[in-house]
């Protein structure tokens, strides 16, 4: 598994590494590596130069900026799964990124790295929707902010422009909020077949606000608003909830393939939100 | 007056492996490890096409690349490269299309290599591998078994057909049974299944790798191979390199499970390529490589008919198998199907039994040996449709089973397939098993979800195995045409300070031979554990040998160890006679300590040896050498046998299947090293389990492989599995002095039936009839969906499982 060759560049700052990604060659970024050292290896990419992140000090770790948490790119999802702010105030992004991979792969890869990577099987993509997450974007021009409604444009395309660089995340402190994110797959180190991520407010015994999203049922995360706009005010009961799940699926465009057909990956998607609003509602069958 | 500490016997002590310091912490050998003065590496270049006509090839550009050597192609190489040896046809006319191992004018599957650059470093000889220009012009490709085996499209035109050949037992013809056909028509009960054993890839965890040095007196050959000393003569018939002049060795190897029992094109290639440029060379394949081009396993249709009265006596078994060879006949491709023409009447008296078998050409990589080779396709089938045969007659299926059973008292048994079976508990296996699984418990949690309509429903999956391991009987082997015999060989060496070396012709890649042999021997000559050395896997060091697989190192090798062993110490016994002034056959000898009968006088193991390497005063005509060897050849096949319950839960809502419990006795004779036979059973069942719930080798209709990473092609990892509830009963084999029984491939025959059957008896109340391995969710919940829209609701049983 050999790559073909490329100059290699670290640079220190975020100005540095902005600077080298407008020299005219072909550039791919480095913010972990864990799916673009296989994509290298695999001969499906051939960058001319490979610009790594990692001695960016200022792009890693979780800080509380008044009413928002913000992300550095470069923040690792085992550091993402354990921070004690993010788990506080922003719960799902936690427990997602708790699912990604495997230990190693939960050291190595970043949160910045994984959505620019923006495979549609990613899995934290659908939990930024859910959480109306801003994307700072840094670039030869200055930073611009983009909604992470907007972010994601396509299979594995997003609004970060090849001479520009995912810098940081910025979400809402939600508090009172429960998460949940259930990950559907055949072996435990796999791609979600399909996930659904819920965030659930309630009151008594209603259901006050949900954010429901979904991940891989289409070329880019999708969140269920017919779903959530269903379930706000619901009786938090395992029937109404079900009825207000059962439209999960519409709209979405799942893929085919060795894992399942679109017809039960959109089946599983009702399942799968009905169960994840239920955890994050803490409703517990008598 | 000492008091003599009474030794603790090594065979039975839970060792931890020799092995393991060295392999954890990477002070290991493997053979892209080896580096030599002015080494060459290889890339291969390979066929992205199934089926093509090579039109033309021009390597002029990565000729002229930087590092580059030289490029080679199947043209440069035909005179020389030969074909690839099969070394089992089945049957007098079997056809075998040739096997270049670089691919001449046609390539047949997609990865076959076409072209072979050496340079200077392995970058760039991979960087030159892309500017290979090769043009093909398409052919039809077919995929598809039964469709392959209809003829429409023939891939060897000069053969005429796909079919290879056609192998039958009849126990009619064989005189071991009735003819199946009036036993079928005689049965109150007929039921009939088709199953699919899907194409597996071995997955080893070291990929193939070769180092060949041309520059000695003997061509040296490194690689990551189960069978340096078959390699070594089948490259010397293949290649016409004299035998003498080759020398192979296998280093470290990192797992085999049958996919480097085989005498690959790449090491044909690397030996030829290091033979031309007068240097050594190395090929270390990708992971990607390893997923196209090194062979798979399994890949059958199996049609199967059994009958039965319906007291659940079964009358007669009927197979029909087309198995799936690939595009190419590899080193045992064509017996692998053979080797389970014995195994599908499993532990069973049946009265009738027809075997047949036709082996069939795809486009695609040829299958060969996968732990079990041919045993669990044949175990599958008969315990999967004697699950099916209880539902039709209404009866718990370990009923059914012991009711067809042969009983403890009537080993040795001669089965409807004409082996011997030379011994057996099946009762004190299962009645193990049942109390373990606490089987009666499970079944009324199974009714009590089912009566409260639980998403999440539990199935009980029974299976019981034997197998014939330990290959083999050289008789037996010749009498079904396999190119070889089933003998081993050891040689044990006594050093002048009393350590022993033990040289063994089997070539370990895993099994902890190294440890286990050390056990064997240390008990025998009373001698320390950590004091014996095991040598292996080198052609130099260990002059004979039949290598490793087949469950047969221990039963096989390790009674060669024992029968070399026993010479030594009748050897030593006349030195220590002529030390002590006595009658050789008045020694005796106990815990390293040799004796005068009846008195006190004594020497010891190391004094003995000591002696003999000065040799100042030897007996009368002896020769100053403890040294002996021994070639060991089985009178009969070993016959491991196990019941594995498995209780599996299927969330009805997803189709996600989990194992909620599993439990497997199994029987393997006198066990030498219980951790070791612990680690072959829970490795075995992880891969078993695999096959049934996550594995499967899928080609397009084009012939690219659809799983070439492990991204598609799901190994599982230890969060995949349960907590594994192993044990064992201990009837010893009757046809070797250690009592042993082959372990290595008794988790992956046992365990796949075990799983599916649990899922179906989950569900097969919703009117599931069966669910196509791998069992993923999605398969489930559409067995599930259509079974409840066709309306094809099952009754339940009369007699409630």
């Amino acid at each position: 598994m050999i790559p073909s060759q490329f100059e290699f560049q670290a640079p220190t700052t975020v100005d540095e590494a902005v600077g080298l990604l407008a020299n005219g060659m072909d550039v791919k970024v480095l913010a972990g590596g864990q799916s673009l050292l296989p994509v290298l290896k695999l001969r499906m990419a051939d960058p001319e130069m490979v610009v790594s992140l990692n001695k960016v000090d200022a792009l890693r770790g979780v800080r509380r900026e008044g009413e928002h948490l913000v992300i550095g790119a470069m923040t690792t999802h085992a550091e993402v799964a354990t921070d004690p702010l993010l788990s506080a105030h922003a719960g799902l992004l936690s427990k997602v990124a708790a699912t990604i991979a495997d230990p190693q792969v939960r050291n190595r890869g970043t949160i910045g790295g994984a959505v620019v990577h923006a495979d549609p099987a990613g899995d934290m993509g659908g939990a930024l929707l859910a959480a109306d997450a801003q994307m700072t974007i840094a670039g030869p021009s200055g930073t611009r902010t983009v909604a992470a409604a907007d972010f994601f444009v396509d299979f594995f395309t997003t609004a970060v422009d090849e001479d520009e660089l995912l810098t940081e995340i910025r979400v809402p402190v939600f508090d009172g909020w429960g998460a949940d994110y259930q990950k559907f797959t055949r072996v435990a180190q796999q791609w979600s077949i399909v996930a659904a991520g819920a965030m659930v407010r309630t009151t008594g015994d209603q259901i006050a606000e949900a954010r429901v999203v979904l991940t891989n049922m289409d070329s880019v995360p999708r969140r269920a608003t017919a779903v959530e706009q269903a379930l706000a005010g619901t009786a938090l009961t395992e029937e109404a909830v079900a009825s207000a799940c059962a439209a999960a699926a519409e709209g979405t465009n799942p893929t085919d393939d060795l894992n399942g057909d679109a017809n039960y990956r959109r089946h599983l998607a009702t399942v799968l939100t009905r169960r994840a609003v239920l955890a994050a509602a803490g409703y517990r069958s008598s | 007056m000492t008091i003599m500490e009474e030794r603790q016997a090594e065979i039975g002590r839970p060792r931890p492996r020799k092995e393991d310091a060295r392999l954890i912490t990477g002070r290991s050998k493997y053979t892209d490890n080896i580096t030599l003065p002015g080494m060459l590496h290889l890339s291969m270049v390979r066929s992205p096409l199934a089926r093509a006509r090579i039109t033309s090839i021009d390597t002029s550009a990565a000729r002229s690349a930087p590092g580059v050597v030289q490029v080679l192609t199947g043209a440069d190489l035909a005179d020389e490269q030969g074909s690839m040896p099969n070394a089992w046809p089945i049957t007098p006319d079997q056809k075998t299309p040739p096997h270049p191992a670089v691919a001449v004018d046609t390539v047949n599957f997609a990865g076959e290599i076409v072209a072979v650059v050496i340079a200077r470093s392995a970058a760039a000889a991979r960087d030159a591998s892309e500017l290979v220009d090769v043009e093909y012009e398409d052919l039809p490709v077919v995929t598809d078994l039964a469709a392959a085996a209809r003829d429409e499209e023939i891939i060897y035109p000069e053969l005429g057909t796909n079919k290879s050949a056609t192998w039958v037992f009849d126990s009619a013809q064989a005189g071991t049974g009735g003819d199946v056909e009036e036993a079928l028509a005689n049965s109150e009960v007929v039921v009939e299944r088709t199953f699919t054993q899907q194409r597996l890839i071995p997955a080893f965890m070291e990929p193939r790798s070769t180092v060949v040095d041309p520059t000695g007196e003997q061509i040296t050959m490194w690689s990551a191979t189960q069978i340096p000393h078959v390699l070594r003569v089948m490259l010397a018939l293949t290649l016409g390199v004299p035998e003498s002049k080759l020398r192979v060795i296998a280093p470290d190897v990192g797992g085999g499970f049958g996919g480097k029992l085989q005498v690959t094109p790449e090491e044909v290639i690397t030996l030829l390529a290091a033979r031309r440029v007068g240097k050594p060379c190395k090929y270390t394949e990708t992971r990607s490589e390893t997923m196209v081009g090194a062979h798979h396993g399994r890949d059958q249709l199996q049609t199967i008919r059994i009958g039965a009265n319906r007291d659940g006596t079964v009358t007669g078994l009927d197979v029909h198998l087309l198995a799936d060879m690939g595009a190419y006949l590899g080193l045992i491709t064509s017996g692998i199907p053979i080797l389970g023409a014995f195994m599908f009447n499993g532990i069973y008296k049946f009265s009738a039994y027809r075997f047949e078998c036709t082996n069939v050409f795809t486009n695609k990589v040829w299958t060969d040996a996968y732990r079990g080779a041919g045993r669990p396709e044949a175990t599958f089938a008969i315990e999967r449709i004697m699950d099916e045969l209880a539902t039709e007659l209404g009866m718990d299926p370990i009923e059914l089973r012991r009711k067809n059973w042969i009983a403890h008292e009537e080993f040795p048994f001669t089965t409807v397939a004409s082996l011997e079976y030379d011994s057996g508990n099946y009762e004190a296996a299962t009645d193990k098993a049942l109390e373990l699984f606490d089987y009666e418990a499970l079944r009324a949690e199974q009714r009590r979800r089912r009566e409260s309509g639980d998403p999440v429903q539990l199935g009980i999956g029974v299976s019981t195995f034997t197998e014939m391991c330990g290959l083999a009987p050289s008789r037996v082997l010749g009498s079904l045409d396999y190119g070889a015999g089933g003998w081993e060989y050891a040689q044990v060496r006594v050093l002048p300070t009393g350590n022993v070396e033990v040289v063994t012709g089997v070539s370990p890649h895993g099994q902890g031979h190294v440890t286990s042999w050390s056990q064997i021997v240390a008990d025998r000559l009373g001698v320390p554990f950590e004091n014996v050395e095991v040598l292996h896997g080198d052609t130099q060091v260990a002059q004979r040998g039949m290598d490793t697989y087949g469950s047969r190192s221990l039963a096989v090798g390790g009674m060669a160890v024992v029968a070399a062993t026993d010479k030594v110490i009748e050897k030593a016994k006349q030195v220590a006679a002529h030390m002590l002034e006595a009658a050789a056959e008045d020694i005796t000898f106990s815990g390293g300590q040799f004796s005068v009968r009846g008195t006190d006088q004594g020497v010891s193991f190391n004094d003995v040896a000591l002696a003999t390497f000065a040799a100042h005063d030897m007996p009368e005509g002896f020769e100053p050498s403890l040294d002996s060897d021994a070639t060991f050849d089985p009178e009969n096949f070993s016959f491991p046998h196990g019941t594995h319950l498995a209780a599996m839960e299927v969330d009805t809502e997803t189709g996600q299947v989990r194992v909620h419990k599993y439990v497997c006795v199994d029987d393997v004779g006198h066990v030498i090293n219980p951790l070791i036979v612990d680690g072959q059973v829970h490795g075995g069942l992880a891969q078993g389990i695999a096959q049934a719930l996550f594995e499967e080798a899928v080609y397009d209709d084009s012939g690219t492989l659809l799983t070439g990473s492990f991204t598609e092609y799901l190994v599982p990892a230890a969060p995949d599995l349960p907590e594994f509830t192993v044990d064992r009963t201990y009837t010893p084999a009757t046809t070797n002095v250690l009592g042993v029984k082959g372990v290595g491939e008794a988790g992956t025959i046992a365990s796949t039936p075990a799983i599916v059957n649990g899922i179906l008896d989950a569900v097969r109340h919703l009117g599931v009839r069966d669910v196509a391995m791998p069992c993923s969710p999605s398969r489930v919940w559409n067995a599930i969906q259509q079974a409840q829209s066709s309306g094809q609701q099952a009754t339940e049983p009369e007699v409630a499982p």
